[in-house]
């Protein structure tokens, strides 16, 4: 077989094979219940019911949501440049390191200046993350992959180690969990009485602000063109080494603010588990999107669902709670799958 | 001095050789993957789905290598899934390969939960025993480390001699060498990139399952979450810095592991109690990076690494 460009690619291909991407992966989630001993169409609805079914399930996905959005747009910014950044779960940590040391009680300020502050620090930490692997990359030609992904080890050993030693709780009854930040250094919620923070309001603004960089300015053009091609962008005169580097601040950045927002809009203070792998599923993120910065808004929504409704549905059935995982890597592995062929036929021959 | 009396140790030596037989199988796994070409990125989830299913196996009474059969075929069955999307299809090799560990990990925790839905402890098996070889493993030192071990890690040297001279001795070695340097050569040849390819991948799975199998047939004999913890990873950067090359490759995880047992003995001496414990269990994951830097520069990258191929495009 071989493939051959689709010069025009219609309505039905363009939308019908993702939905036939979609359609499957509904379909071996039923499978998968059925595997496990449970009425297919029940879990399925359980699912629903479990992401969207209620305001106390709706908030929680918005909740769920929020760090999502901020991996997502990490990775769609860095995959766009071709920078593959898998390192968003590293920078994540550091970002809510950075919170946790500056916000426990080091500078007394107002929170009109202290959450700027800590934001800043979140950013410039995440950043900071990403910039060695860029260095490696572009000066040595070290493989980002696998730089980015074992740094993610290192990191949270190190967290691991700071929370056992100079950020360990006193009145922590022995767990391995920081200080709590102060209360000038809580992110607000958006409306009284709803279990919503502001983080979530800004990760819209950060989605937005990355869709503008992307379509409004230079940087957004250099990006893509890098990422296209290196050689002929380099070749039209675009400082390709620059881009690169530029591109893997913002992206560091982005996952350090994830970092931020569930530490000062969540939980109050750094635990090992703050990240259940938001680095690692924000590629997924980024992917269900095409990298599309506004598009990541509606996928995390979307993978956010399926994760606090698998939750809520495993309570009730007996289906573990891992088909989400199983879902959303099919859906991905579908999805690039589908959105290849709406651009290319398969031929004999 | 500490460290001398660890590197006179027997114990010591046997333990690198033991810690680095998952890595070699993995490593040539991931070895044969990137001479064809294909960047294979879901290592880390076949080798946990191998550790699943070869522990699966025994523990629903299958015989022991009966479960290496199993465990190899379980990664050669996510190999063929990642080979289709990634040589016929062509698509990312990054984001197929991180698809596929996602799928694998994620897979393989859900068959767990629904094989074992109470069990809190996971049960062991009766796993491969040690075999000492006679005569060559009563040598001091050397015995113990090389001639004393389990038929796996026998196997995993085994295997380094034969993907070593399938690769540079064989007709086939030299299709699959030529077809991640120069696909379109091959073809005018008249043999297939995309059956290279996928077989390449396919095998390399094979292997990497096997390398999953060691951790929970021949060193923990049981089987828990996150027990491949980033193997996988360093598996990718040993490829890197053995050059491509089995041999490199095998003595690279011997260094690897040389150093991951020395790590885990300093923790028990008195630098240990000066030291928190996780310096210690950063160090092989540091190692890597280390590694992949030094190397960089000399490495001679398989040319059409990462390049998807589509017949009657140039």
């Amino acid at each position: 077989m071989r493939l051959e460009p689709v010069a025009d690619p219609g309505w039905s291909r363009t939308l019908g094979l993702p939905a036939l991407a979609l359609g499957g992966t509904v379909a071996i989630a039923m499978a998968l219940a059925l595997v496990a001993g449970s009425n297919p169409l029940a879990v399925l609805g359980l699912i629903v019911k479990g992401a969207v079914g209620s305001k106390f399930a709706l908030l929680e996905t918005l909740n769920r949501a929020t760090p999502l959005i901020f991996t997502g747009l990490a990775v769609a910014v860095a995959f766009r440049a071709k920078l593959w950044n898998i390192g968003a779960e590293a920078q994540l940590y550091m970002g809510a390191l950075l919170a946790v040391v500056l916000g426990t009680g080091l500078l007394p300020l107002p929170a009109a200046l202290l959450l700027p502050i800590l934001m800043l620090a979140a950013i410039a930490g995440g950043a900071l993350m990403l910039l060695g692997p860029a260095f490696l990359k572009t000066r040595l030609g070290v493989d980002e992959v696998v730089t980015t992904l074992l740094l993610n080890f290192v990191m949270i050993l190190f967290v691991s180690m700071l929370l056992e030693g100079p950020l360990k709780d006193p009145m922590g009854m022995g767990w391995p969990k920081s200080e709590r930040l102060v209360a000038e250094a809580r992110l607000p919620r958006i409306v009284d009485g709803l279990r919503l923070h502001w983080g979530f309001g800004l990760a819209l603004i950060c989605a937005l602000l990355v869709w503008v960089m992307q379509t409004r300015t230079t940087l957004g053009y250099e990006i893509r063109a890098v990422g296209l091609n290196q050689r002929a962008a380099a070749f039209a005169g675009i400082p390709v080494t620059k881009v690169v580097i530029k591109t893997a601040l913002i992206s560091g950045g982005l996952a350090g603010l994830a970092g931020f927002s569930e530490v000062a809009g969540l939980k109050g203070s750094l635990t090992l588990d703050l990240s259940p792998g938001f680095g690692y599923t924000g590629i997924i993120v980024a992917m269900l999107a095409l990298l599309n910065p506004l598009g990541v808004v509606v996928s995390a929504l979307f993978v956010a669902g399926v994760f606090v409704g698998a939750d809520s549905m495993s309570r009730a059935a007996a289906v573990p709670t891992y088909i989400a995982d199983i879902l959303l890597a099919t859906a991905l592995l579908l999805m690039v799958l589908a959105i290849m062929l709406t651009r290319f036929r398969v031929v004999r021959g | 001095m500490e460290i001398l009396d660890i590197l006179i140790s027997a114990s010591f030596w046997a333990a690198a050789v033991r810690i680095a037989s998952p890595l070699i199988f993995a490593t040539l796994g991931e070895l044969i993957c990137e001479r064809a070409g294909v960047l294979n990125l879901g290592i880390e989830g076949i080798m946990v789905v191998g550790a699943f299913a070869g522990w699966m196996a025994v523990y629903s009474g299958a015989d022991l290598w009966v479960g290496v059969g199993v465990a190899m075929a379980a990664g050669m069955l996510f190999g063929l899934l990642h080979a289709i999307l990634s040589v016929p299809f062509g698509l990312s090799q990054h984001v197929v390969g991180l698809g596929i560990t996602l799928l694998a990990t994620a897979s393989t925790y859900f068959a767990y939960r629904v094989a074992l839905p109470q069990v809190t402890n996971p049960p062991r098996i009766e796993a491969f025993k040690e075999l000492p070889i006679p005569v060559l493993s009563d040598i001091p030192i050397v015995g113990q480390a090389l001639f004393a071990q389990t038929p796996l890690t026998y196997l995993a040297f085994v295997t380094a001699a034969v993907v070593a001279f399938v690769l540079y001795r064989t007709p086939l070695g030299l299709a699959v060498r030529a077809v991640g340097e120069n696909p379109h050569s091959v073809e005018a040849q008249g043999l297939s990139v995309t059956a290279l390819r996928m077989g390449a991948v396919v095998v390399g799975s094979g292997l990497m399952g096997v390398g999953g199998a060691f951790l929970t047939m021949s060193a923990f004999n049981s089987f828990f979450f996150e027990m491949v913890n980033g193997r996988g990873w360093i598996c990718i950067a040993l490829v890197v810095f053995g050059a491509w090359k089995p041999g490199k490759a095998l003595l690279g995880a011997l260094l690897f592991a040389a150093f991951d047992a020395m790590q885990i003995r300093l923790q028990q001496t008195s630098l240990g109690a000066d030291i928190p414990y996780q310096i210690f269990l950063m160090m092989p994951y540091l190692l890597s990076i280390l590694a992949l830097v030094v190397m960089s520069r000399r490495a001679e990258v398989p040319a059409a690494l990462m390049v998807p191929f589509n017949r009657g495009e140039r």
